[in-house]
Order: structure tokens, then C-alpha cells, then sequence
């Protein structure tokens, strides 16, 4: 079935089994390969996009249900927001407070904060502890509470 | 091509000019391997001689690091130790990862293990043959594992080169300028002449300088005086992980490239009866299913041991979703031989190997069995179970198998090695092989094995394209291969001051009870009998992050804890109390109370633990502050953390991977179980079966860097065994009841006042590990 759908402002059609879900069009038919696979049952949140501005882990979703939604990436995550060429606030965060480790988790980790701060900029630690439950094996925690930290206290 | 000159045979330093400008100065230890590699990380018009620095005209510094990069840092760092002994203007400082040649292989590594100057895991160690030369070559040796990176390849390798492009650099301005040498500083990339002013930068010198013949003993600096080494600077590969734009094996991308999921039998060492293809015939984008028997490449020799590859079936279609959804449909039937092992099987048969009290000594001393005057004997039982790694990014591997020749593109902890799987499974030999390393999405020992990159090539050679090899996350944990379970009896007998006159143990070894220093205990005891009791299991088993000291560490530190509080003395003063012999264990464990404010009352409901650890010639001590709450399960509020890891090259990076291997340690700590039934694992994914620990269960951690100038330890790995002791320890403070058997959530904790839960002291701990 061919299925339309908008991914970081571009238009696209892509001809694939409406079950197919939303990560395996982005990473196998779109090549946008930030976006990771980490378990597959919506627990990590390492494939964590945003639809509609709102955070969604994508390895759980049937592309069909995007039909017609806005979808952006971390690969178009800056862009969306500051303008071409410059990072996400998020992003120069993750580099000033040097938060990742092996690096596979932060795209999603990223998404996911960044869809945080854009509803409420000002989180309490315990709504960002209750929001932010992706995992990084690395551990990166506590320079992810130091890089939110910088966003939130301004 | 570029030439390269200045070598001589009988050294280890070579050095020689870039076509088109520059230099190049490598450091070898096999003097008999000197060769030329005129491909791979050679930019056009530049020849890459064996391994560590370039400098070009435009004075730009590249380090060539013989190491991966699964987040560690140590590219990072290892460039920083070439910067500071060359006095290079960092700023201009970059690297690229080695490829996976035997020019690369890492020789400083295999001369520093074979010299004894560093204390290598003994699965390192085990694979050296003692041909000492041509040691790289025979053992694939470019390992990024044993905290290995900065101890071998930055002290021997990359301080040593950084020395000796610094000493002929001095050389060349000194010969154009007429001036002796000693009059010559230099300073951020550039030589200069106080007294004529004259000055030059390194890339003006770099061609002149190539022309010199390099110090084979060029003075190193003292380390009291470095400038850069111990600073913080920002790690190289952060930019691209924060921008999706980082290529790990799973994002790699080919012309015509297949996918394939793949199915392994349910049982460990079972085999394919039959597979119904009938079933997913027509299914759209599939194009092959292919049986794997992992026995038709036999057992393969990994760092870590001999290795047999686990059969299934793999499914192969034009998208990985594809290829898993028609795997889900392929009826397969499997046979079996080891369906009857489980955790009750396992437990069995480690009583019996305890029972049978037959061990090999790993520390003899005095005697343990004297009789002790009015001695307290102190006696437990321990046990830990399997954990798997669950590297965040499943294993993956993409091959292409064609004319003779076979291409691998993967994130790999071993790349040479890896190759030399490859070559085994694709029938050809190793120089037929080419490797392609990428970022791993974290590797913890899991990322140094064969079977995924075996299995990928078995699958290409049936397929005429590059083909993806991703295993599902289910496919990860239950095909991993596991920490081992270990069993532990522990006893000690107390004399007047409350001081133990003996300690003694024997623990289950399923021989992969590495480092060889991993049950050492650091305490001043005379008497002392640590014993491993050799056995085997049908489980397969790895190397994982620390090795055999997240284990021992848990039963040495849980039980000084014992005798501590058998003696009724505070567990810090007492283990304090036993270090006068290692001033370094003191300094640090000190420190750590210090920093935790010991002895200060923690906020109510709150108690301390503490534990101590020398893993990797690092030394690490932790207090853990805990509480329980209203279910009963434990909260960890803070870890406070000291590492002695000699210097910490990159500072803020030490401070990092310590936090990493505490957040590691305390998930397996808290969640950590692969149960064993019928044969096969019985957890298959996060949910509910292998939880880890998120933002809102992570404590805050406060880690201190003690630079004691000792010999350079690991940071990957020091900062995973203590924590599950000092959080027991604080338990059982609250609780008064000891933990002696891992995962703490199959426990419900109650506060000191009321009834216990837990096993009493001295009771026979079984490992059947409770869900
Ligand atoms: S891959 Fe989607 S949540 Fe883990
Ligand atoms: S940085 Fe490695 S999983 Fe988060």
C-alpha cells in the first residue's frame, strides 16, 4: 500500500505493508538511519521520533496510523527549530555537557527531551525522571541531568 | 605513493618523509614485521607506516589509534598522551581508527602483556603465543577490551612516538638554524630560538625532520609536569552522536544490500531437523532461507577462548521488518541435546562441585585451618547468577562474499580478529578478508565474539549481494553469551580484636574466572586459602565488562562486610584497619568515606554501604546510600566514587566511564537474572524479564579522580564491581539481614524492626536464582 507521509518537511510516498512500522520505513525505505533499533517492544526508546511534535517510539507503530503526519528525525531535529546549520539547544547541550558515551541511545534520548522542553519548558527533575524513560546502557544519567539542567535553569 | 625510509631492523622506531611534505613516525615492538602499508588510512600522496602519528605541512597532527571506539573515549584520550609528550598545539591534534590490518595490529599491546608491564585479563593472556615478534600477527591482536587502550597502547605506543617526533623536530630546526638543540623549546606546535627569535612551526619542520633518524629512547616527560594529560578536553566523536549522524554497524548501507533475521536453536548447541519454506513462499521481499550449522566451521579460537557457533535459520528479504516477519511465520523443527539442563540442573551440579571441595588454589598462605583461640568462625554462602550484556545497539553484521574475495562491515572489539572469523567462514584466507570497523553501540565484552560475524558470512555466501545480519533484541539475550553464575563458600575466623586470623573460600569456576587477580582480597589477613573449583556448564559463557571482578568483588567485600559487623566494628574502620600493607587501597577507600561523610548520620530512613575493588590496576572504592521503599525494593540515592587509575589521562572522562560502570554494576545489581530452563534462556527481552535502570532510578553520583602516579589502570571497566556490594552492605544495615544471593528485586526489604525476609545467616544459599 502506498503511504504518505511527511518526514522532517519533505513529502513522501512510500509503497509498503501498512503493518510495517514507522522505524523500519524511516531506517530501511527513507535511510534516515539516527534513528535506532533497540528492542523492538517500545520499552528503550532509542527509536524515539516526534509526530506532530509529540515524542513517539516509532519501532511499535504502523506506518498506515502516520498517514498524512508530520514526522521529524533527529536528522532534521535542528532544522525544524533554529534554522538551518545550527543544532537544537538540546543537541549543544548534549555537547557542552559531553553526555554520550557509545552514543547509540541519544538520538532517541535527544527526541525525547527536546518534545519535554518544547511542552514544558521548565520541568521539575521529578517530571523530567517521569517523562524521560529511555535507557542508555552506557549510563549516561547524570550528564543527561546536567545537559537538561543547563536548558531548564536558564 | 609516498616513501617511507629510516627504518632500521633492529628497532622499534621508525620514521620517514610523506610525498608531498610531512612526517610519519611509527613504534613497533616487532622489529621483523616492518613493512610499508600503502593503502587503508593513507590519504592520496601520503604512505602510513605502521601505526601512531602523521604530521603534514599544514601542521595538523593525526594520531593513528589502534583501538575501537564503543564510548569509551580512549581515541581521545590516547591522542591527548601523543599531544602532551610532543608539545603539540592540540587544537590541531585529530585521529582516525586503524584498519584492521596486521600493520595495525596492536604490537604494543602484545609486547606490554608478554614483558609482564601490564596485567592483562588471562583470556588475553591465554591466546599469546610466546613468539614474541611476531606476537600481533599471530594473535589478531588489535583488542579494545581489558581496559587495555590508554594502560598498553598510550604508555608504550603513543608517549613514545609523541617523544620521539618532538626530539627530531627540535633536530631539524636545530640543523637549518645552526643552533644547538638544547637552546630549542617547543611549545604548541611551534620549535623556536630564544636568542635569534627564529621560530617554525611543526608542519614547516615535518619534511626536514623526516629526513633525521628517530631516538629509539626518547626521553619521556615526568608525568608531574604534563600539561594537557589530566585535563578535561572534549572527546573527538561527540559531534556526531548527537546529530544522528554517527554510522554504527546496524546503519551500514550497500548497493544492492540484503537483510536477514535469523532464529538460533532454542537450545544451546541444537541443530535444524527441517524447515517448512512452503510456508512464507510468495511472501513479498523474501528471497532465500538459509540454514546455518555452526558446527560446519567448527569451534573458533576468540580472545577469549574456543568458541562453537550457534546453528539456526536465517531468513533473507529486501528489509530487515521483512525478513523477521517471515521468520515468525517459517515453521522450524529443531533437535536438541541439552533440553534437560535448567536452573535446578545447574544448581545441582554446583553444590556437587563445592561439595566435592576440590579446588585450585589462586591464593595459599599460612594456615587456614590452625585452631584459633576463642575464634568467632564466620561462615556464608554466595551466589550471583548469569547476566547478559544487552549492548543498547543488538549484534549486527553485513558481508559480502564474491569472487574470492569477502567484505565485513561491523562494530567490532577485536576488528583484526574479527577478520580472521570472517576468512574462517568464508573458506578464504584472512589477507581475502577485508574489514570495515564502525562505532558500536556499546560493547561490554559482548562486541569481542565470532558467532554474529561467522553467521554473517555463512549467510552471504549463499546470497549474491551484501547482506545485513541484525539480531533481534530477543535473538541478543537469549543467544548471548552470559557472565557466568558463580557460587561461593566463604569462611573466616575472627580473632581477639575482632580481626580475621583466616579467610578461606571456594567458588565454582567455569574458567572464566579472569583476571587471574579477580578473587585476590587486598585485606592484610595471614592466613589465607582462595580456591576455584574448576567445572564446566553447557551454558555459553563470555568475558563480561570487569570480568570475573563483578562477581568477586560482590562475595569479598559483601563478607569483610560480615566480619566487620560480627566483630561489631564499623565496616570502614575495619577495612581501613587491614590495609597498612596498600596504601593506595587506603588512600582511596579513605577518600570515598570522607566524601560520603561516614560517620555523619545519613537523612532518615537512609544507611550506607561501602566497597573496594583493584580491578585492572585501578583501584575503586564506593559507599552506596540506600533506602527501602513502600514496596519494599531498594532505592540507591547516591554513590559517591574515588578511582586511582594512576593519572586519569582525559579527567573528565575517567569521571564519565566510572558513572557508566556504576549504573551498569547496579542494574545487574537490582535486575540482573538469565534463568535456564529447558535448555535455553529463559528472558528474552527488557520488559518485565531483564529491566534496567532508567533516569528515575539513578542515583546521583559523585565521582573523584585520585591521580596517586602509580602505573596507568583501566576506567572502562573499574567502576562495575563495587557497587553491588556497598548497596548490599547498606541493606543490611536497614534490614539486618545479609544478602548473599543477586538480584535484589526478588527480594521484599523490610526495615530492622520487623521480621526479616531474607535467609538467615550461614544457610546454604541455593543458586536457583528465583524470579
Ligand atoms: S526500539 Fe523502540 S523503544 Fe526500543
Ligand atoms: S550512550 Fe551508549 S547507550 Fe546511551
Amino acid at each position: 500500500m502506498a503511504v504518505q507521509i511527511k518526514v522532517n518537511g519533505k513529502d513522501h510516498v512510500v509503497d509498503v505493508e501498512e503493518e510495517m512500522p514507522l522505524l523500519w520505513v524511516l531506517r530501511d525505505e527513507l535511510g534516515l538511519k539516527g534513528t535506532k533499533f533497540g528492542c523492538g517492544v517500545a520499552y528503550c526508546g532509542a527509536c524515539t521520533v516526534h509526530v506532530n511534535g509529540q515524542p513517539l517510539r516509532s519501532c511499535t507503530v504502523p506506518v498506515a496510523a502516520m498517514q498524512g503526519q508530520e514526522v521529524t528525525t533527529i536528522e532534521g531535529l535542528a532544522d525544524t527549530s533554529e534554522g538551518s546549520g545550527e543544532l537544537h539547544p538540546v543537541q549543544q547541550a548534549w555537547i557542552e555537557a559531553q553526555v554520550p558515551q557509545c552514543g547509540y541511545c541519544q538520538s532517541g534520548m535527544i527526541m525525547a527531551v527536546a518534545a519535554l522542553l518544547e511542552r514544558n519548558p521548565n520541568p521539575t527533575d521529578e517530571e523530567v525522571e517521569a517523562e524521560i524513560s529511555n535507557v542508555c546502557r552506557c549510563g549516561t544519567y547524570q550528564r543527561i541531568r546536567d545537559a537538561v539542567g543547563t536548558l531548564t535553569n536558564a | 605513493m609516498g616513501t617511507v625510509a629510516k627504518w632500521t631492523r633492529r628497532t622499534f622506531i621508525g620514521a620517514g618523509a610523506l610525498v608531498g611534505g610531512g612526517l610519519i613516525l611509527g613504534v613497533t615492538a616487532s622489529p621483523n614485521r616492518l613493512k610499508l602499508s600503502g593503502e587503508g588510512v593513507a590519504e592520496e600522496g601520503e604512505t602510513i607506516l605502521n601505526t601512531w602519528v602523521k604530521i603534514s605541512p599544514d601542521n595538523q597532527v593525526t594520531a593513528i589509534i589502534p583501538h575501537s571506539e564503543m564510548g569509551q573515549g580512549a581515541t581521545t584520550g590516547l591522542a591527548m598522551m601523543l599531544a602532551e609528550e610532543m608539545d603539540a598545539d592540540w587544537s590541531k591534534v585529530g585521529f582516525i581508527e586503524a584498519p584492521a590490518t596486521d600493520d595495525f595490529a596492536n604490537n604494543e599491546l602484545g609486547r606490554a602483556v608478554l614483558v609482564g608491564e601490564v596485567n592483562v585479563p588471562g583470556s588475553i593472556f591465554k591466546m599469546i603465543d610466546f613468539g614474541m615478534l611476531t606476537v600481533a600477527q599471530q594473535l589478531n591482536f588489535q583488542i579494545t577490551g581489558g581496559s587495555l587502550s590508554i594502560r598498553s597502547t598510550g604508555e608504550f605506543g603513543m608517549r613514545r612516538a609523541g617523544a620521539s617526533a618532538r626530539h627530531m623536530l627540535i633536530g631539524a630546526a636545530a640543523n637549518d638554524w645552526g643552533v644547538p638543540s638544547t637552546e630549542l623549546t617547543a611549545k604548541n606546535s611551534v620549535v623556536s630560538h630564544a636568542g635569534t627569535g627564529k621560530s617554525a612551526t611543526y608542519g614547516e619542520l615535518a619534511s626536514a625532520a623526516a629526513q633525521l633518524e628517530p631516538p629509539m629512547q626518547p626521553t619521556l616527560k615526568d608525568p608531574k609536569t604534563f600539561e594537557l594529560i589530566g585535563t578535561t578536553q572534549p572527546r573527538f566523536d561527540i559531534p556526531s552522536k548527537v546529530d544522528g549522524s554517527a554510522e554504527f554497524g546496524i546503519d551500514v548501507e550497500q548497493e544492492g544490500m540484503l537483510y536477514a533475521a535469523i532464529r538460533q536453536a532454542p537450545v544451546y548447541g541444537g541443530k535444524v531437523k527441517s524447515v517448512d519454506e512452503s510456508a512464507i513462499a510468495g511472501r513479498r521481499g523474501v528471497k532465500k532461507v538459509v540454514v546455518i550449522d555452526g558446527e560446519s566451521v567448527g569451534p573458533i579460537q576468540t580472545a577469549l577462548g574456543s568458541q562453537s557457533i550457534e546453528s539456526g535459520v536465517a531468513v533473507v528479504a529486501d528489509s530487515y521488518w521483512r525478513a523477521e516477519q517471515a521468520l515468525a511465520n517459517l515453521p522450524i523443527e529443531w533437535d536438541g541435546d541439552a533440553a534437560n539442563v535448567s536452573d535446578a540442573t545447574i544448581a545441582a551440579s554446583y553444590k556437587d562441585v563445592l561439595d566435592a571441595g576440590e579446588g585450585k588454589a589462586d591464593v595459599k598462605k599460612g594456615d587456614v585451618e590452625q585452631s584459633v583461640d576463642g575464634g568467632t568462625v564466620v561462615e556464608a554462602e554466595y551466589a550471583v547468577p548469569f547476566l547478559a550484556h544487552a549492548t543498547m545497539e543488538p549484534l549486527n553484521c553485513t558481508a559480502r562474499v564474491s569472487g574470492g574475495k569477502c567484505e565485513v562491515w561491523t562494530g567490532h572489539q577485536n576488528p583484526l580478529g574479527a577478520r580472521g572469523f570472517a576468512a574462517k567462514a568464508a573458506g578464504l584466507k584472512e589477507t581475502d578478508v577485508t574489514l570495515h570497523n564502525h562505532f558500536m553501540g556499546g560493547g561490554f565484552g559482548r562486541r569481542s565474539e565470532a558467532d554474529f560475524v561467522v553467521q554473517s558470512v555463512l549467510v552471504a555466501k549463499e546470497v549474491d549481494a551484501p547482506v545485513k545480519l541484525v539480531w533481534s533484541r530477543e535473538e541478543d539475550m537469549k543467544h548471548d553469551r552470559y557472565r557466568p553464575a558463580v557460587s561461593n563458600r566463604m569462611k573466616a575466623v575472627l580473632g581477639g580484636d575482632g580481626k580475621p586470623v583466616t579467610w578461606s573460600n571456594i567458588y565454582t569456576n567455569t574458567g572464566q574466572n579472569e583476571p587471574v587477580d579477580a578473587p585476590w582480597i587486598p585485606y592484610d589477613i595471614d592466613n589465607q586459602l582462595i580456591r576455584g573449583a574448576q567445572h564446566e556448564t553447557p551454558v555459553p559463557l563470555g568475558a563480561w565488562r570487569s570480568v570475573g571482578h563483578t562477581q568477586h568483588s560482590f562475595f569479598n567485600e559483601s563478607f569483610i562486610d560480615e566480619l566487620a559487623h560480627a566483630a561489631g566494628q564499623d565496616p570502614y574502620e575495619y577495612r581501613r584497619d587491614l590495609l597498612a600493607g596498600s596504601p593506595r587501597h587506603k588512600a582511596v577507600l579513605e577518600m570515598a568515606a570522607e566524601q560520603a561523610g561516614w560517620g555523619s548520620a545519613p537523612p532518615a530512613g537512609h544507611a550506607r554501604g561501602i566497597a573496594l575493588e583493584q580491578s585492572f590496576e585501578s583501584i575503586v572504592a564506593q559507599v552506596a546510600e540506600v533506602s527501602i521503599d513502600g514496596n519494599g525494593k531498594p532505592v540507591v540515592h547516591k554513590v559517591t566514587a574515588v578511582i586511582d587509575c594512576g593519572l586519569a589521562v582525559n579527567n573528565g572522562q575517567v569521571v564519565a566511564q566510572v558513572q557508566s560502570g556504576i549504573i551498569y554494576g547496579l542494574t545487574a545489581a537490582l535486575y540482573g537474572q538469565i534463568n535456564i530452563e529447558n535448555g535455553g534462556a529463559v528472558q528474552a527481552n527488557f520488559p518485565g524479564e531483564y529491566e534496567m535502570v532508567r533516569l528515575n532510578e539513578a542515583p546521583i553520583m559523585d565521582v573523584h579522580v585520585l591521580n596517586s602516579y602509580a602505573k596507568t589502570g583501566g576506567a572502562g571497566e573499574p567502576g562495575t564491581p563495587p557497587i553491588a556490594g556497598a548497596v548490599a552492605n547498606a541493606l543490611f544495615v536497614l534490614t539486618g539481614e545479609r544478602v548473599r544471593k543477586l538480584p535484589l528485586n526478588q527480594y521484599e526489604f523490610k526495615a530492622k524492626d520487623v521480621r526479616p525476609q531474607l535467609s538467615q545467616a550461614g544457610d546454604w544459599v541455593s543458586p536457583v536464582w528465583v524470579r
